[in-house]
C-alpha cells in the first residue's frame, strides 16, 4: 500500500487545540446507503439486504434532500471539507449516483482545498472497473471493511468475504486512491492478546495510512447478542479487553499511526476529515435513510434524524415532505456538551477557544468543576493548550470521565 | 337466648397455595352469590398485591345462603377470610374469635405445614369445631391417607369424617357445605342483650371512609345508633350497616351471631383497633369482649425517598396508608447517608414488605429501605431503660450496662432429608432446641431463636437449604440479656450509617466479612480503588477492596451515535438518582438491602 510521500513530521500526537483556527472544525455531508448484500450478525446499523435496481429515484431524492437541508443552514460561509458515503454498503451505489451527489454538493458549497470524499467499500463488492468509475466520479478516499486478517474470524463475524478478497481489494484500492483506510474489528470472542498482536503485525505490514480499529461491541437485538446471552460465545473480559486496547495503541504508535481518536489511527495528515468534522463539532448534513445530522440553523443548532425505513424515506422525500423524521432544536448548552463529549475522544482534546467560537460558551458553562477536579486528581485528564484532553489512562475510562465532566 | 340455629360462622385455615382462595371461590359460586360472568379468581382478595402474592392481608367476610338438600332448611353461612401469615397472628386470632368453626384445608400431596399448624392451634384455642378438608385429591401425587394420618399425628384431629375435594374442579365441594351445616355449632347470643360486637378488621375506602368488619356477639346494631369503641373510647354514629355477598349490600341491622360491616363516619382506622368491642352508647355492655391487645411493631427499618424532594410525598403516603393499617408506626428520621426519611415499625417481615410494595406501587414512590432491625432494650449505667429501634442511634457502649434482645419461639416442619441442615442453621443462628418430634417422614423442630437472627435472611436460607420443603412459623416470646455489638461499615473510610447493624458478638466477625464481600460485588468499580471495612468501634474486623475500573470506553462514536451516546449519558445520570454519594463513592440503593440479606448464593 502506498501513502502520501514520507512525511518529514514525526509520529507525535496531533497539534494541540490552541492551534484552533476559525473554520478548522470543517463542514461535511454524510450520505447513508442502507443496502448490503447481506446483514452481518454484529451489525445494528441501519442496513438491510438488497440493492435498488433503478437508482434514478434515489439520486433525485438525495439531491432534493441536500437542497432542503442546505436551506435550513444559517448563512455563515461553509467550505465543504468532507463528503462521506457510508452504510450499509455504499460501494453498491452506482458511480453515477455518487457522481451526482458530489457534483451537487460542490455546486452548493465551495470546496475546501483539502476536500475529502470517502466511500466505504466491502471487499466482496469491489471490482477494479467499478472502483475506477467511483474515483472518476470524485471519490478520493476509500475505507475498506477488512474486519480481520483471519478467515475463521471472518466466518465467525458472518462476513461474506475472505482475507484474500480483502487483500485483492486493497491492492486495487491503493492502485486507484491515495488515501485508503482499513476497518478492523478486535476483542472478538475468544481472541487472545498474542493472536491480535500477530494479526496487527500483518496489518502494519500492509503499510496502511489510516486504520479504524473497533473493539467488538455487542448491541442488543443483534444475533451476536443473542448468542452471547445464550452463553455460546464469550467476549474477552474487562482485563483482556484493556490489554487488547493498550497493545493496539502501543503497536500502532510504534508503527507510525498513533491514535488520533479512541479507535482511529493515522499517519500524520491522514486523519479522516469527516470524522474530524463530527468530533470537533462542525456541521454535517445527514442524507439518506436513518442518517443523523447536526445543523447550525439561524434559530440555533438542530439535531436531525432521517426516516430509517428506506421506502419511507424515499417516499417522504419524493412527496416533498422531506426525509427527516426528527429535527430537534438543541439548546446551545446541549450542543456544547456534545462537543465536549466528542472532543474528548480526540487525542488533541477539546479546544475551549473553538467551543467558545461555535457556541459562545466556555468550559465553566458546561464542565462540572467537581467532576473535573476528580478526573484531574486521578490523572485522567490534562489541560492541553487552551483545552482539555484525556491521558493514556483517561482514554480507557472515557465514558466515566465524560460522565464526571458533564455531571452538572 | 335467641334462635340462631340457622347461622354458621366459619373460617378457612390453609397454607399458602393449598387452595383456600379457590375453595372460597367455589363455595361462593355454589351458593349462587356470583354470576359466572363476574367470576374472577380469588374473589375475596381485592388488592392487586393480595392476588399476586396469593396472600390475604385484610380480613373479609361473605354471607352465603345455602339450602341443604338433606333437611331442606336454608342456612346463613358467614365465611371469614383471614389473613394467612404469621406477621398477622393477632389479626388471625381475632378473625377466628368471630367464628365457631373452621375448615382446615390441607393439600393432599403436600401435607401439613408449619403455618397451618400455628393457625389451627389458634382455632383450637378459640374453641373451634374443625373440619379437615383434603384438597387437590384429583392430583396424581395426592396421598390422602398419609396426609390424614399426619393430621392425626401432628394436630391430633380425628380425620375419619374429613372431606376429600378438588377445589379447582369443584369435586365434592357440596359435601363441604353439608359438613358445615351439620357439624359446626350455631353461634350463641341474645338479641335483647346490650350490644357487643367484635371489631375484626377495618380499612379505609376513599369514597366511603372507614369500614369496619364486625361480628355481633350480643344484641343488635342498627343504623342511627351511637357506637362506643370500648378500648379507644371513640363514639361514632352508625351511617350504614350491611353484609358482603361479596358485594357490599346494606341491611337494616346486624344481629347477634351475624357478621357484616358498619360505616360510621370514622376518618381514621387508628380509632378502630382490631379486637376492640363496639357497644351501644345508650345501653352499653358491662364488659368488653376478651382478648383485645394493642398491636406492637417488632421489626423496624428506615424508609427514605430515592429522590430527596419526595420526602413530603412519602409523609403523605405513610399517613394515607396508616388510615388503612394502624398496625404500623412511623416517625421522622434522618440519616447522614440517606437524608430525610422515616423509621417505620411493622408486625413482621412480610408486613414490612407489603407496606414497602404498596408505597412504591400505589403511591408511585421510589424508596431506599435500610436493613430491618428488631427492638433492643438498653439498660444504661444510670439505671434508665430505653428501646433502640435503629442501630445508628446506639449510644456509647461505655454508658450501657447491658442490652436485651427479643427472642421468638419458632416451629419448623421439614422432611427428614433436610433436617440435618435445618438444625445446623438453627444452631448457627444461636437457636436453642425446645422440641423435636416426627410425624411420618416429616420432622417438627421447635426452637427458641433471637428475632434478630430471623429478620436478616433466616427464611431465605431455610427455603434454600430445604429446597422449599421446610415451612416456618414463629411467635414472639421474651427479651433476654445478650452480648450485642454494633458493627459499622466504612466505604472508602467514610462510615455509612444506613449500613450499620447490631449483632451478637460471636457473629460479628462472620457478618462483617460477609457484608464486606457482598458490598464488593454491589458497588460498581470506580475510577479509584475503594476499601470497604467492617468495624466495631475503632477496631476493623473485616476488609475488602474494590479494584479501580480499568476500561469503559465506547469503541465507536459516529454521527448517529452521538445521540445514542448522549442518551447513555443521560441514563447514567438518571441512574445516579438511584445512587447515594458517600464522599467520592456512589453506592447503588439496592446495596442497602442486598448487603444485609446474607444469602450464601
Amino acid at each position: 500500500m502506498t501513502h502520501t510521500a514520507a512525511s518529514p513530521r514525526p509520529a507525535t500526537p496531533p497539534a494541540s487545540p490552541q492551534d484552533s483556527t476559525p473554520g478548522d472544525e470543517g463542514f461535511g455531508v454524510y450520505v447513508h446507503w442502507p443496502f448490503c448484500l447481506s446483514k452481518c450478525p454484529y451489525c445494528d446499523f441501519n442496513s438491510r439486504p438488497g440493492n435498488p435496481t433503478d437508482q434514478a429515484p434515489w439520486r433525485r431524492a438525495l439531491i432534493a434532500e441536500m437542497d432542503a437541508q442546505a436551506a435550513r443552514l444559517d448563512d455563515r460561509p461553509r467550505p465543504l471539507t468532507s463528503l462521506f458515503f457510508g452504510g450499509g454498503t455504499p460501494s453498491l451505489m452506482e458511480p453515477e449516483t455518487v457522481a451526482c451527489v458530489i457534483e451537487h454538493a460542490r455546486a452548493l458549497w465551495p470546496a475546501a482545498p483539502d476536500l475529502e470524499v470517502t466511500l466505504e467499500a466491502n471487499p466482496a463488492s469491489i471490482d477494479p472497473a467499478r472502483l475506477a468509475a467511483l474515483r472518476d466520479a470524485g471519490v478520493s478516499r476509500l475505507s475498506v471493511g477488512v474486519q480481520s486478517l483471519d478467515d475463521e474470524a471472518l466466518v465467525a463475524l458472518g462476513r461474506c468475504h475472505t482475507v484474500q478478497d480483502s487483500l485483492n481489494a486493497l491492492e486495487t484500492a491503493t492502485s486507484l486512491f491515495d488515501r485508503v483506510s482499513l476497518d478492523l474489528i478486535y476483542a472478538r470472542p475468544g481472541q487472545s492478546v498474542e493472536s491480535w498482536a500477530e494479526e496487527l503485525k500483518r496489518v502494519l505490514a500492509l503499510k496502511p495510512s489510516h486504520l479504524s480499529l473497533y473493539q467488538l461491541t455487542v448491541e442488543p437485538g443483534t444475533p451476536l447478542f443473542r448468542r452471547i446471552v445464550r452463553g455460546e460465545l464469550d467476549l474477552p473480559d474487562e482485563d483482556t479487553a484493556t490489554d487488547l486496547f493498550l497493545i493496539t495503541r502501543q503497536m500502532l504508535a510504534e508503527g507510525g499511526l498513533p491514535a488520533y481518536e479512541v479507535s482511529n489511527h493515522a499517519r500524520p495528515d491522514h486523519a479522516c476529515r469527516h470524522n474530524m468534522v463530527t468530533w470537533r463539532g462542525g456541521d454535517y448534513l445527514g442524507l439518506g435513510p436513518g442518517a443523523h445530522g447536526r445543523l447550525s440553523a439561524p434559530a440555533g443548532p438542530l439535531a436531525t434524524v432521517a426516516h430509517a425505513d428506506p421506502e419511507q424515506w424515499l417516499a417522504a422525500v419524493t412527496s416533498g415532505a422531506g426525509g427527516l423524521a426528527e429535527a430537534t432544536a438543541l439548546t446551545i448548552e446541549d450542543r456544547a456538551r456534545e462537543m465536549v463529549m466528542t472532543g474528548l475522544r480526540l487525542a488533541e482534546g477539546i479546544s475551549e477557544s473553538r467551543l467558545r467560537r461555535l457556541t459562545g460558551l466556555g468550559f465553566e458553562d458546561v464542565i462540572d468543576p467537581d467532576g473535573l477536579a476528580l478526573a484531574a486528581d486521578e490523572g485522567l485528564v490534562v489541560a492541553r493548550g487552551d483545552g482539555l484532553a484525556v491521558t493514556e489512562t483517561g482514554v480507557l475510562l472515557l465514558n466515566t470521565v465524560t460522565a464526571a465532566l458533564l455531571s452538572a | 337466648m335467641s334462635d340462631l340455629s340457622h347461622i354458621r360462622n366459619f373460617a378457612i385455615i390453609a397454607h399458602i397455595d393449598h387452595g383456600k382462595s379457590t375453595l372460597a371461590d367455589r363455595l361462593i359460586q355454589l351458593c349462587g352469590n356470583v354470576e359466572d360472568r363476574d367470576m374472577k379468581e380469588q374473589l375475596l382478595d381485592s388488592m392487586d398485591l393480595e392476588r399476586e402474592r396469593g396472600i390475604t392481608i385484610k380480613a373479609q367476610t361473605v354471607r352465603l345462603n345455602y339450602t341443604s338438600p338433606s333437611d331442606g332448611r336454608t342456612y346463613q353461612l358467614n365465611l371469614m377470610d383471614t389473613p394467612g401469615h404469621v406477621d398477622f397472628a393477632y389479626e388471625v386470632s381475632r378473625s377466628l374469635a368471630a367464628c365457631e368453626g373452621s375448615l382446615l384445608v390441607v393439600d393432599a400431596s403436600q401435607g401439613v405445614e408449619a403455618q397451618t399448624l400455628a393457625n389451627v392451634y389458634q382455632a383450637i384455642d378459640a374453641g373451634h369445631e374443625i373440619i379437615p378438608v383434603l384438597n387437590k385429591i384429583d392430583l396424581p401425587a395426592a396421598e390422602p391417607e398419609r396426609v390424614k394420618q399426619q393430621i392425626e399425628d401432628v394436630i391430633g384431629l380425628d380425620t375419619s369424617d374429613s372431606v376429600g375435594i378438588s377445589a379447582k374442579t369443584g369435586l365434592h365441594v357440596d359435601q363441604v357445605l353439608e359438613a358445615l351445616v351439620h357439624r359446626l355449632p350455631p353461634p350463641k347470643g341474645n338479641l335483647e342483650a346490650p350490644l357487643q360486637a367484635l371489631l375484626v378488621d377495618s380499612w379505609y375506602d376513599s369514597y366511603l371512609g372507614v369500614i369496619t368488619l364486625v361480628r355481633v356477639r350480643e344484641g343488635v346494631v342498627r343504623k342511627g345508633m351511637r357506637l362506643r369503641m370500648m378500648a379507644t373510647g371513640a363514639v361514632h354514629l352508625v351511617d350504614k350497616v350491611g353484609i358482603f355477598t361479596p358485594k357490599m349490600v346494606e341491611t337494616d341491622s346486624l344481629s347477634a351471631g351475624e357478621m357484616g360491616f358498619i360505616m360510621s363516619g370514622i376518618k381514621s382506622v387508628a380509632d378502630c383497633q382490631i379486637g376492640d368491642t363496639l357497644t351501644d352508647e345508650r345501653n352499653p355492655a358491662a364488659t368488653p369482649l376478651p382478648g383485645f391487645k394493642p398491636s406492637v411493631p417488632v421489626v423496624w427499618c428506615g424508609l427514605f425517598p430515592v429522590d430527596t424532594s419526595d420526602f413530603e410525598a412519602l409523609r403523605d403516603s405513610l399517613a394515607k396508608l396508616r388510615l388503612n393499617d394502624s398496625s404500623f408506626e412511623y416517625q421522622a428520621d434522618t440519616s447522614a447517608a440517606l437524608g430525610f426519611g422515616f423509621r417505620c415499625g411493622f408486625l413482621g417481615l412480610l408486613h414490612m414488605e407489603i407496606i414497602q410494595e404498596r408505597l412504591e406501587r400505589e403511591f408511585d414512590l421510589d424508596l431506599i429501605t435500610t436493613a430491618p432491625s428488631v427492638v433492643y432494650r438498653l439498660y444504661m449505667t444510670d439505671g434508665v431503660m430505653s428501646e433502640l429501634h435503629n442501630p445508628a442511634d446506639m449510644p456509647d457502649p461505655a454508658k450501657i450496662d447491658h442490652m436485651e434482645e427479643p427472642w421468638v419461639k419458632a416451629t419448623i416442619m421439614v422432611p427428614d432429608d433436610y433436617l440435618g441442615q435445618v438444625l445446623a442453621l438453627c444452631t448457627e443462628r444461636r437457636g436453642i432446641q425446645l422440641d423435636l418430634t416426627y410425624a411420618g417422614n416429616r420432622a417438627m423442630a421447635v426452637y427458641k431463636l433471637p428475632l434478630n437472627e430471623i429478620v436478616f435472611d433466616f427464611y431465605d436460607r431455610l427455603k434454600s437449604i430445604s429446597r422449599g420443603y421446610a415451612s416456618f412459623d414463629y411467635e414472639m416470646s421474651e427479651y433476654q440479656e445478650s452480648d450485642l455489638v454494633r458493627i459499622s461499615i466504612l466505604v472508602n473510610a467514610e462510615p455509612v450509617d444506613a449500613l450499620s447493624f447490631i449483632a451478637h458478638r460471636s457473629q460479628a466477625e462472620y457478618r462483617g466479612r460477609q457484608i464486606c464481600a457482598r458490598l464488593k460485588d454491589l458497588i460498581p468499580r470506580h475510577l479509584f480503588k475503594i476499601p470497604i471495612q467492617a468495624a466495631i468501634g475503632g477496631r476493623v474486623i473485616a476488609r475488602e477492596t474494590i479494584a479501580a475500573m480499568r476500561k469503559d470506553v465506547t469503541a465507536k462514536c459516529y454521527g448517529g451515535d452521538i445521540t445514542r451516546k448522549k442518551k447513555l449519558l443521560e441514563k447514567q445520570k438518571a441512574g445516579k438518582k438511584r445512587m447515594r454519594q458517600f464522599g467520592k463513592v456512589e453506592i447503588p440503593q439496592t446495596a442497602f438491602i442486598s448487603a444485609l440479606r446474607m444469602n450464601d448464593e
